[in-house]
């Protein structure tokens, strides 16, 4: 039997490329968030946040209703040869919004456990603001930013509901590994639901693995 | 070399209201913690902005809110030492100085400056390790060193000590010392410890409750506090209302006495206090019966509290603090305070 490794690939694109954006829009917004007045920043981080305690179905409704080519936003974007509907990329656009949070929430309560005397040292001595959020806040968050990161990657891998509303399932053009997973069962293919179950538990592993590893290597780099 | 601050920042429920000139040499800034020091600090330092108000290094305005002036913390040349030191803890102690370097684009003249700062605060061999790996008293060199190769015009410490033991303290406050009066510039340090603030500075601001009360040399704020919250902050433990009776005589309700003074009373007398240690038994002036309520031994002193004959009921006992070595055997019924020793203090 020959095995179609198209959702293997589509699969890792989209949540590769999603985990980029939402790693520096989540950097971004938890950075700014932070900076906000309470009030602005309540009401910022509530909408922020509802990706993650929506259902991914209503997020995906939410899509469609932005993105659907005969939205005046997916009409306007179809003129100018931009598709997220039925679109490998859209799936990119799904899964970024649905794991934005996750990268978000963590950045954020990273940046806020980050000691502010560190940064003042920083202004103090004329370093430069870029130069103290790149070699100095950051590497303080690492850990906060990994964890956010592997999360907001192993989010978008996973993501069903919201992809199969925008972008839905055709093999060989929009399908991941999880719709692939539905429509094999749905199909009564078992043995086919199974071996992608199989490939996305050895992907998940693998990712949990490296990060344990990169962590146990920087404890090890910082006590020698 | 000269400083001026004047700045107004208000918390709702707290009010910065500061205004004073510092020049030449260690100023402390004394006060209870939560007074607002350390926002001081960060103010004139520029990571903390001012409601309003005018800062001065030099000549060159670092703030003012009029004129709309605010130079960024890069800009001013302001040394800030963290009470925790603030050291990157990603970096060595390398990179850390090198970090107070930045401006200098001269790679040779910095490896050189990199050199003499570490052969200077006797960080040779250290260069690699990282803060984590420091000492309490070598990570304080480092954070020090990485400022002064800064070379900026204003040093400003805050609760420079607070972080060590108690042993390392006093070798450190030496060392600092040493280093402050060859670093030869202005230097704000904030502290609650009066005996810090007496080692260290030649001038003492005293602060309250988010207000300037006093700057005074510190021998002559010791000498004379001038205020209640001056004299519990320099350590006097015993002070009571007091009411001017005429020029060189106060009456002491609370103590159920009437002191006399050796300085002129000024209207507006509120207060007199007297340090535990100034009571004698063979002082002649001041001299009343007292009854003795509780005795404290500590290592190198005792500490004993007693009543005046005719003092309040509801009114704390005095402290009367004396070495261990002249401890009498029978505790004297009468003691005195040389008039010369009552502090007058004012509203």
């Amino acid at each position: 039997m020959t095995i179609d490794w198209y959702p293997l690939y589509n699969s890792l694109r989209i949540s590769a490329i999603a985990c980029v954006l939402v790693f520096f829009t989540g950097i971004f917004f938890a950075y700014y968030a932070a900076k906000l007045p309470r009030a602005v920043k309540g009401i910022l981080d509530v909408i922020l946040t509802l990706p993650m305690v929506l259902p991914p179905t209503v997020c995906g409704y939410f899509l469609l209703l932005i993105f659907g080519v005969k939205r005046p936003v997916g009409a306007f974007l179809l003129q100018h040869g931009i598709k997220f509907v039925m679109t490998w990329y859209g799936g990119v656009l799904a899964a970024a919004v649905v794991a934005f949070p996750l990268m978000y929430r963590t950045a954020r309560g990273a940046f806020e456990s980050f000691d502010r005397n560190l940064a003042y040292a920083g202004q103090t001595l004329g370093l430069s603001n870029t130069y103290i959020f790149w070699r100095i806040r950051m590497p303080a968050c690492r850990q906060g930013i990994l964890a956010g990161t592997v999360l907001a990657f192993a989010r978008a891998l996973g993501e069903y509901g919201a992809t199969s509303m925008l972008i839905g399932y055709t093999p060989g053009r929009t399908a991941t590994i999880s719709t692939t997973v539905y429509q094999l069962w749905r199909t009564d293919d078992e043995r086919g639901a199974m071996f992608w179950v199989m490939v996305n538990l050895a992907i998940s592993t693998v990712v949990l693995l490296t990060v344990n590893l990169l962590e146990t290597r920087q404890k090890k780099a910082v006590k020698a | 070399m000269s400083l001026i601050v004047r700045i107004k920042k208000d918390f709702g429920t707290f009010r910065l209201d500061v205004d004073f000139t510092a020049e030449n040499g260690v100023t402390s800034l004394l006060g209870a913690s939560g007074c607002g020091k350390s926002m001081t600090l960060k103010c004139i330092a520029g990571v903390e902005k001012p409601d309003e108000g005018y800062i001065e290094l030099d000549g060159t305005v670092l703030f003012d809110s009029k004129a709309r002036i605010k130079l960024p913390p890069q800009e001013r040349q302001v040394g800030y030492l963290f009470q925790n030191y603030a050291l990157f803890p990603n970096m060595s102690v390398r990179q850390n100085i090198l970090c107070g370097l930045c401006r200098e684009k001269d790679k040779s003249a910095k490896e050189k400056r990199l050199a003499e700062m570490l052969r200077m605060l006797r960080l040779e061999g250290l260069e690699n390790h990282r803060p984590a790996q420091l000492s309490g008293g070598q990570q304080q060199r480092v954070a020090l060193g990485r400022i002064l190769v800064s070379d900026p015009k204003l040093l400003l410490l805050d609760e420079p000590f607070s972080a060590l033991d108690g042993h390392l303290r006093d070798s450190l406050k030496i060392e600092l010392r040493d280093l402050l009066s060859r670093f030869g510039r202005e230097v704000l340090m904030v502290t609650h410890d009066r005996g810090e603030a007496y080692n260290m500075s030649e001038r003492i601001a005293v602060m309250d409750a988010g207000r300037l009360l006093c700057v005074k040399p510190t021998k002559a704020l010791f000498a004379d506090p001038g205020s209640v919250q001056a004299a519990i902050l320099t350590g006097c433990k015993n002070i009571a209302a007091a009411r001017k009776l005429d020029d060189y005589r106060a009456e002491i309700p609370d103590w159920g006495v009437t002191l006399e003074t050796k300085q002129k009373i000024q209207d507006g007398l509120c207060a007199v206090g007297i340090r535990a240690h100034y009571f004698s038994p063979a002082a002649q002036q001041n001299r009343f019966p007292v009854r003795y309520v509780e005795e404290m031994e500590e290592p190198f002193e005792h500490i004993l509290q007693f009543r005046y004959a005719g003092q309040k009921e509801d009114s704390p006992p005095i402290w009367w603090r004396l070495p261990k070595d002249r401890r009498p055997q029978t505790f004297p019924a009468e003691l005195g305070v040389a008039a010369a020793n009552v502090l007058l203090l004012y509203e």
